[in-house]
């Protein structure tokens, strides 16, 4: 079976000539499915630039990019949506939920796009925030939701659509500690009992170590990637 | 995901529902104009073609001087005479005919006057001119030649002279004549322009020219053709007979002119459509300032919610889909804008009309055509910043704060 995520030799700069800024320069990096990885790095290291390329936000100026062994750095920009809609999942560090909007609805959101009829797009919306245990909160706002209610109204929506991987772009930066280890451990749990691929990006060692694999950038290049070390935490 | 675009688009409407409201003003202000305006325009052509019916259709007036609203030709033009009108009607192609005359005159009774036009004709003037009287009776041929003292009153005198009381054999007088009211005319209403036609005195042409005028002119003939007999036949036998009469020779132009009614309906009808044309291109003006008044508000929306686009768009929605999001919103929005000026536009109308004293006569064609111009406004509109919103980068509208 082929790996799941694939980055041969993976380059994006940004502007041409004397200010060109490499952002990524020559990754190599293998993610097979059931994985968690965490992605570490100062930043202008290139952790975020490969996040979104990772996540099809972006493409890749040079190189190959193999999702479940096809390639997509050349898509369209509608089939990276497609893609998106289908097999991704993200997490933000802002949360990035609509405001004004209930739990439920925001979890709705990605169905709505897949073209779920309403029925089963309410039942999976439910299903997701009890997974992140927020049941009974369906019809609260995100400002009548904490910090760490909020990020896991924002798991749900990710998990909603039952994606090949979650993308989670430092999901604990906005929020405390006693918060942000609910977060990794709810994360942690959905990888050991639901065997979810998750690709976190964070610049702390402690949140980093809940991860089972630790990838360091620096200046756009992959510095070390070896096991985690839990007892570092 | 239509329906989904719909319900989106309606709540947003319902959030800000000030804004929203504000947004669609132009289009509202827009359509209502021109539903009032087409509205108001076809009640008065109705009123036009009903005035012009009144009249009777197959109506010749003969009078004297060339045709059209020219200068004058620098000498006062012959006039008719009662004499003219004799051997007209001995026209076949002649059903019947009045000559009239009038003149404007104070009317006294007891210590009540009233400024009105005095009518003189004969007869038959009651059937050309299609009247009828609501009570007494007309003056008879014999009367007539003999210009007895009698006359016949509109409703808008009896008002003003006699209130509501019964002004059959009252005396009435005008100047130094005193005539006495044998007949009451049955009410008309407001005529083409918008004239009182019920505020006139009728009485004997002869009884007019000697007592009132001092002349024998007849100012103009009323002619109603025999049945079957065309206008323009009409037209051509009048006017062979009266070159005849006023000899005028073959290459010289006529010195009096025969109009129909048809003529003045159409020339009425006209300026009519020529009026509401141009105040429903002042109304569409507004139409377009109200869609760039929603291009305006959706433009900013856009910006607004460049966060919720990069969420959508991080979560699957294609760059066509959020286009459809932001057309359905200001297509919405325009529809409603729409509905609201149909509503308006026909309450005004309907005021209008009212006031006006013209029939109320909504066209349903003009009210889908401004309902459907108004979604194309929204889409026309709403197309750009809807463009915009679905050109944007995930990543750049995700860090917008």
């Amino acid at each position: 079976m082929a790996p799941l995520i694939q980055l041969r030799d993976v380059a994006r700069r940004y502007g041409s000539g004397e200010a060109e800024v490499r952002a990524l320069d020559g990754v190599s990096l293998t993610i097979t499915r059931g994985e968690f990885v965490a992605i570490m790095g100062p930043s202008g290291s290139g952790k975020s630039t490969a996040m979104n390329i990772i996540g099809c936000l972006d493409r890749p100026t040079s190189g190959q990019y193999l999702f479940d062994g096809t390639p997509v750095e050349n898509l369209t920009p509608d089939a990276r949506a497609l893609l998106r809609r289908h097999y991704l999942g993200f997490v933000f560090q802002g949360f990035n939920l609509l405001p004004r909007t209930s739990a439920l609805e925001n979890v709705e959101l990605p169905l709505i796009y897949q073209g779920l009829p309403r029925a089963q797009r309410v039942a999976s919306a439910r299903a997701a925030l009890a997974k992140v245990g927020l049941e009974g909160r369906e019809s609260a706002q995100p400002s009548q939701l904490s910090g760490g209610q909020q990020q896991r109204v924002a798991i749900a929506r990710a998990l909603a659509s039952a994606p090949q991987v979650l993308l989670a772009d430092e999901p604990t930066g906005n929020l405390d500690s006693q918060r942000s280890h609910e977060i990794m451990a709810l994360l942690q749990q959905l990888n050991r009992d639901e065997g979810l691929t998750i690709v976190m990006v964070t610049h702390e060692a402690d949140i980093a170590a809940h991860a089972r694999r630790l990838v360091v950038f620096t200046d756009g290049k992959i510095l070390s990637d070896a096991p985690s070390m839990p007892e570092i935490a | 995901m239509l329906w989904e675009a719909i319900r989106l688009a309606a709540r947003s409407i319902i959030r800000n529902k000030l804004r929203s409201f504000l947004t669609i003003l132009g289009i509202v202000i827009g359509v209502a104009a021109v539903i009032a305006m087409v509205t108001v325009g076809q009640g008065s052509s109705r009123q036009v073609a009903a005035s012009v019916e009144s009249l009777g259709s197959d109506m010749l007036v003969l009078r004297p001087g060339r045709r059209g609203f020219g200068p004058p030709s620098g000498t006062r033009p012959r006039a008719l005479s009662l004499r003219d009108a004799e051997a007209l009607a001995a026209l076949p192609v002649v059903a019947q005919l009045a000559p009239l005359v009038s003149t404007a005159q104070t009317v006294v009774v007891g210590n009540a006057n009233a400024s009105t036009q005095i009518t003189g004709s004969t007869a038959d003037w009651l059937g050309v001119a299609n009247w009828t009287l609501a009570s007494g009776r007309n003056f008879t041929p014999a009367e007539d030649r003999a210009g007895q003292s009698l006359c016949l009153l509109g409703q808008t005198v009896r008002q003003s002279l006699f209130g509501t009381g019964d002004p059959l054999g009252q005396t009435l007088r005008i100047k130094a004549v005193t005539c006495q009211v044998v007949g009451l005319l049955a009410p008309k209403g407001a005529g083409s322009f918008g004239q009182d036609q019920d505020d006139l005195v009728v009485m004997p042409i002869r009884l007019l020219q000697r007592r009132l005028a001092g002349d024998s002119d007849v100012s103009s003939i009323q002619i109603s053709l025999a049945a079957g007999v065309s206008v323009e036949d009409g037209t051509a036998e009048i006017t062979a007979l009266m070159r005849e009469r006023r000899r005028i020779t073959i290459n010289k132009d006529d010195d009096f002119s025969i109009s129909d009614m048809k003529e003045v309906a159409s020339m009425l009808g006209s300026i009519n459509a020529v009026l509401s044309g141009l105040l429903s291109s002042v109304a569409a003006v507004s139409l377009l300032v109200g869609g760039i008044g929603i291009m305006n508000i959706m433009l900013v929306s856009v910006t607004e919610r460049t966060r919720e686009i990069g969420i959508r768009l991080a979560v699957g929605a294609s760059a066509r889909q959020v286009l459809t999001q932001f057309l359905v919103e200001s297509v919405v929005l325009s529809l409603l804008g729409g509905l609201m000026g149909i509503v308006l536009g026909l309450a005004m109308a309907w005021g209008g009309s009212r006031f006006m004293a013209i029939p109320f006569a909504p066209d349903p064609l003009i009210v889908a055509l401004a309902f459907c111009f108004s979604a194309v406004v929204g889409v026309v509109f709403g197309f750009f910043p809807a463009r915009r919103a679905a050109r944007l980068d995930p990543i750049d509208a995700l860090r917008h704060q």
